[in-house]
């Protein structure tokens, strides 16, 4: 079977650290150099379904403070999926109050996970 | 003045991440009266504009925005009942731990602090301090301006960049400007390793082809009114650039993340002695100052790439400062025993350690001075080597520390120096 | 109608506005920039030379001596920043002291008051940072540091407020002659008047040559001499714009130096001066390199090398590792080095204020005295009655030098003066709102800059540019995608995110070589 070897750095946390991942036949036999149980899982996650949290702003209506209010995905999603995200943004206007976990999109991009805020307005 | 002076035990200079966990740490070691002053409208510092997750992994286990992670030290500090003034400018600190004070509420005031934290954070190096020639046109931001326009204000800068320096922000902000439909055409670093964190790299810049290119500089900045062309060269071993390779990049926006500079006006105007290497003020142990209860944390001390460790920074020094507020305070002429930094290690924080009113354990944090695999790092007391541990991997751009025990310096007779370094086996 | 159109709106012709608004005359500049002090009055040494370097009996050294004069009076009077620090130039070789002789003699030619040629050791304990090389020195007390920006400022707002009218981003395209007066064209409007000033800087030799030709195909009225009117002949005139970059250090090394040092001049101009600033900074430059693009004001790396390796001439230790900018200015350089000043041969009432290089800043209020006086005799104008003339103008406060009851006092009259905007030089909301509704107004970022000192400072207005932009919006009422660096074509942001003004593209990647 065909076995390769792709070495990434984690992106789990600010540490990053240098993973070797070894896959035989696209299925993951090893993850080295990580530190954590995440480096591990990440490593496995990253060579056969990466994933990404997006992190936006959009403007906020009524809010006697902000102008802006910063939302997430609340899970990560497909990085493929990353721009549809985006785009899926475009003209999104939220109405304040505004509180951090609101959702500001539902299932956004229909990836299945909602937009959210992050910060209160 | 004709309003009279008021007083407060603790009064932290700074709302960022630094002065909520350092107020906070000082209100839960028991100062009745703890007073934030920050000059924004809001609490939060920085992190407010830091919209990107991958905050607070060290602290709370998950991974947080930074407004989620400001919001979190805020609602502590809400429920602790510190006081804080916003819009509040602090203009002056003397020696005697007196806090001049302006707001458009309260006007000129001042406050006698029982102690006071230096929590000011940093501030950007402008394009003017690296004279890079050309042109000087609307469309050159510093990243964290950008940054604020984009995240706060909801403006684009603009929609061709180019970024020079692989700060954090600078990267961060290549993907953000991506996001937002903007196309980034490179990241310049004049350096041969970047000054920014791995994952930044990975998750900034590698997701979205945009191009590191390692020991190029900016040698032009074409466009009168706005820019409209920055040319790119690769610089040789001393930094200078390279003839014939200059690369013209036509563009409306150049984004610079070239370094961070403690901003210590303040502390100078308390007489703090600063670093010529940190530019952070000396510290010991407590994290306090040379001035007798001005205590520093946060990048104003030394600047961090991870706010969770400006948080535990900050708290030692909130707890010192409420100790140092309660008194009585003995007046303490040696400096303790110095912490030297040697052979790859840029500086350490604190500097000076005093091991008779040390705690248990003592995080000493420090920066490397090059990229380096497959060293060790290494503590000496005096002559002798009491740690020795292996690192596959530092960067400048990332932060190390150590931890040195109470018992080891307690039992190491006539100790005098105490030494970091890196080590190759 | 109006009696005199100004044709730019830098020092010269915001010095002859404010003394021809002394008498009853209707005037117009008009300004091809978004704001006055654009071109070379914004970018130069800053510098009010005491008067010992022109050669005697020009028109250059009778105007800087009596540029010098009037200057500190009219600091006073109109509210600029003005610092008497004194010069000193230096003489670091033991062989060429004799230079400094003939400094002091030009100077006393001059009429330059008590220069003295002072040896090395008063020299040091006078300036401690001057080099080991310093052998003697020039002292000439009356040399002083100006701030140039306030000066012009404080000169167009006071002839505002005297009546001057003022038209921005009005570059003029034509001039012609109709009957008894002079149709220019300016930013696409005309303006009529019986006399026109050619204050033009670096670009006054295009606009004498528009003189030129405008005289040649109509003359409205027959020359007649004025008085001992000075007169320029109708013949081609070449400005050359002679770039000097400079430094720009923090107010941390605003003290490395107590005066104005220059080294003994060389071929290529005076070398490079180490000064302080008035607002507390340290200034070096500049380079001098003649070029042909009336709009080069870039830095070079080469310029500032060579200012790297020459600042250190005269002083030791300059700590480079201090600046927080760099600039380049253009002087309007003329081959014989002398002001072009007067009226144009075979024409009434088309005056040349020309090839104003150093000492032209100093120069400004005499010229404006010179300049206003030619005018006034072609058109024969009169004072204004008594007290319609206010020759005073208040500036903004400087928050720097305030004392803390002052400020305090300020906040309790409009609590914008607590709110900080600019940190790095102590600026408040309140100055910028009060120059955004002058007039002239700031209406862009390098205006306010200009007038507050506002992202001049150590962060370069990395912390307080959004502020700016977000008071500009409120205060002129315009949406932020139209607020300026300095007038149209240098706006800050592109649009909002989210409006759909960048699309984020397709897939994945996004970023990249084009």
């Amino acid at each position: 079977m065909a076995r390769e070897t792709r070495e990434l750095i984690c992106i789990s946390c600010p540490m990053g650290c240098p993973l070797t991942v070894t896959l035989e036949g696209g299925v993951v036999t090893s993850v080295t150099g990580n530190t954590c149980p995440r480096g591990d899982a990440y490593g496995r996650k990253e060579v056969t379904d990466p994933t990404r949290i997006v992190t936006s702003s959009v403007p906020v209506d009524g809010s006697p403070t902000e102008r802006m209010v910063s939302v997430k995905t609340a899970s990560d999603i497909p990085k493929d999926r990353i721009f549809d995200v985006m785009r899926a943004l475009v003209g999104v206007r939220a109405a304040a109050p505004v509180g951090i976990g609101d959702v500001i999109v539902p299932d956004v991009a229909g990836t299945g996970v909602d937009m959210v805020a992050t910060r209160r307005a | 003045m004709r309003k009279a002076i008021e007083r407060h035990d603790v009064v932290v200079v700074g709302g960022g991440p630094a002065g909520l966990a350092a107020a906070i740490a000082a209100r839960e070691a028991g100062a009745d009266d703890v007073l934030v002053l920050e000059r924004d409208s809001q609490l939060g510092g920085i992190l407010n504009q830091c919209i990107h997750n991958g905050f607070g992994l060290h602290t709370f286990k998950e991974e947080l925005t930074g407004p989620e992670y400001a919001a979190r030290y805020v609602d502590r500090a809400d429920e602790l009942g510190v006081a804080r003034r916003l819009g509040t400018m602090v203009v002056d600190i003397s020696a005697g731990r007196v806090v001049t004070t302006v707001s458009a509420a309260e006007g000129v005031t001042r406050i006698a602090a029982g102690a006071v934290v230096l929590a000011m954070g940093c501030r950007e190096r402008p394009r003017g301090a690296l004279a890079t020639p050309g042109h000087r046109p609307a469309g050159i931001y510093s990243a964290g301006t950008a940054q604020r326009l984009v995240n706060m204000e909801g403006q684009l800068p603009g929609r061709e960049v180019v970024i020079l320096g692989s700060g954090d922000i600078g990267l961060i902000m290549a993907r953000r400007m991506t996001l937002e439909g903007a196309h980034v055409a490179c990241v310049a670093e004049i350096m041969p390793y970047s000054g920014g964190l791995k994952r930044n790299i990975v998750q900034c810049l590698d997701d979205y082809g945009i191009p590191l290119l390692l020991s190029h500089t900016v040698v032009d900045i074409e466009g009168r009114r706005r820019v409209e062309a920055v040319t790119i060269a690769e610089v040789d071993e001393g930094l200078r650039p390279i003839a014939g390779t200059e690369v013209r990049h036509p563009c409306d926006t150049l984004m610079l993340s070239v370094g961070l500079l403690p901003e210590n006006e303040l502390s100078r105007s308390a007489g703090v002695e600063l670093s010529a290497v940190t530019r952070g003020p000396v510290v010991d142990q407590d994290l306090q100052t040379s001035v007798p209860g001005i205590f520093a944390c946060g990048n104003v001390l030394h600047v961090h790439d991870l706010v969770d460790f400006v948080s535990q920074e900050a708290a030692v020094a909130g707890l010192q400062a409420a100790r140092y507020a309660r008194g009585p305070q003995t007046p303490d002429d040696s400096r303790g025993i110095p912490v030297v930094a040697a052979e790859g290690v840029r500086y350490t924080v604190p500097s000076h350690v005093d091991p008779d009113r040390m705690g248990d354990s003592l995080t000493v944090r420090f920066r490397v001075d090059n990229e380096y695999r497959d060293r060790h790092v290494s503590v000496y007391l005096d002559d002798r080597r009491v740690q020795h541990r292996r690192r596959r991997i530092m960067a400048p751009g990332e932060m190390e520390q150590v931890v040195l025990r109470r018992p080891d310096l307690l039992a190491h007779e006539g100790l005098s120096r105490i030494t970091v370094k890196l080590e190759e086996a | 109608m109006y009696d005199v159109a100004i044709i730019g709106a830098g020092a010269s012709g915001c010095s002859i506005a404010r003394e021809l608004s002394r008498l009853d005359c209707s005037i117009c500049v008009v300004e091809r920039e978004e704001d006055v002090c654009c071109g070379t009055s914004k970018a130069n040494s800053a510098i009010v030379h005491a008067g010992f370097d022109a050669k005697p009996g020009s028109l250059m050294a009778r105007l800087n001596v009596e540029g010098n004069r009037l200057m500190r009076a009219w600091a006073s009077e109109l509210d600029f920043d003005l610092m008497p620090v004194g010069s000193l130039v230096v003489c670091t070789d033991e062989g060429a002291t004799d230079g400094l002789e003939v400094l002091r003699r030009r100077g006393e030619t001059n009429g330059v008051p008590d220069l003295r040629i002072i040896g090395r050791d008063e020299l040091v304990s006078m300036e401690p940072n001057v080099s080991d090389a310093a052998v003697a020195a020039l002292w000439a007390p009356t040399g002083c540091i100006v701030d140039p920006f306030g000066l012009t400022v404080a000169l167009a707002e006071n002839a505002a407020a005297n009546g001057v009218e003022f038209r921005f981003n009005a570059a003029v395209t034509d001039i012609t002659g109709s009957g008894d007066h002079w149709l220019v064209t300016a930013g696409g409007q005309t303006i009529e008047a019986r006399a026109v000033v050619n204050a033009a800087g670096v670009y006054a030799d295009a606009i004498h040559a528009l003189f030129i030709a405008a005289a040649g195909a109509t003359s409205p009225a027959a020359p007649v001499a004025v008085g001992a009117g000075l007169t320029v002949p109708a013949e081609p005139l070449t400005i050359v714009p002679r770039k000097g970059e400079y430094y720009l250090l923090d107010t941390t090394a605003g003290r490395h130096v107590r005066h104005t040092v220059f080294t003994l001049p060389t071929a290529m101009g005076k070398g490079v001066l180490v000064s302080p600033t008035v607002h507390g900074n340290l200034i070096v430059g500049p380079t001098a390199t003649d070029v042909e693009d009336k709009e080069a004001t870039q830095t070079t790396a080469e310029g500032l090398a060579e200012l790297a390796a020459r600042c250190s001439i005269a002083v030791r230790d300059v700590p480079l590792r201090e600046v927080i900018t760099t600039f380049a200015g253009l002087r309007a350089h003329q081959a014989a080095h002398d002001f072009v000043i007067g009226e144009l041969e075979a024409a009434a009432g088309l005056f040349d204020c020309a090839a104003i290089e150093s000492p032209g800043l100093t120069s400004a209020p005499a010229i404006g005295v010179l300049v206003s006086g030619l005018v006034a005799g072609r058109l024969g104008l009169v004072s204004k009655t008594e007290g319609a003339f206010d020759p005073v103008r208040h500036g903004i406060p400087d928050l720097e030098r305030l004392d803390l009851d002052e400020w305090d006092a300020l906040c309790r009259r409009d609590p914008a003066y607590g709110s900080v905007v600019c940190r790095c030089r102590r600026v408040s909301e309140a100055q910028i709102v009060d120059v955004i509704h002058r007039v002239p107004p700031a209406t862009s970022l390098d205006a306010i800059k200009r007038r507050t000192n506002a992202m001049m400072g150590r962060c370069q207005g990395g912390f307080c540019t959004p502020k700016v932009m977000e008071v500009l919006v409120r205060e002129l009422g315009v949406a932020p995608e139209e607020v300026t660096k300095c007038g149209p074509g240098s706006e800050l942001v592109m649009g909002r995110i989210k409006d759909g003004t960048a699309m984020p593209p397709e897939g994945l990647g996004g970023g990249g070589p084009r």
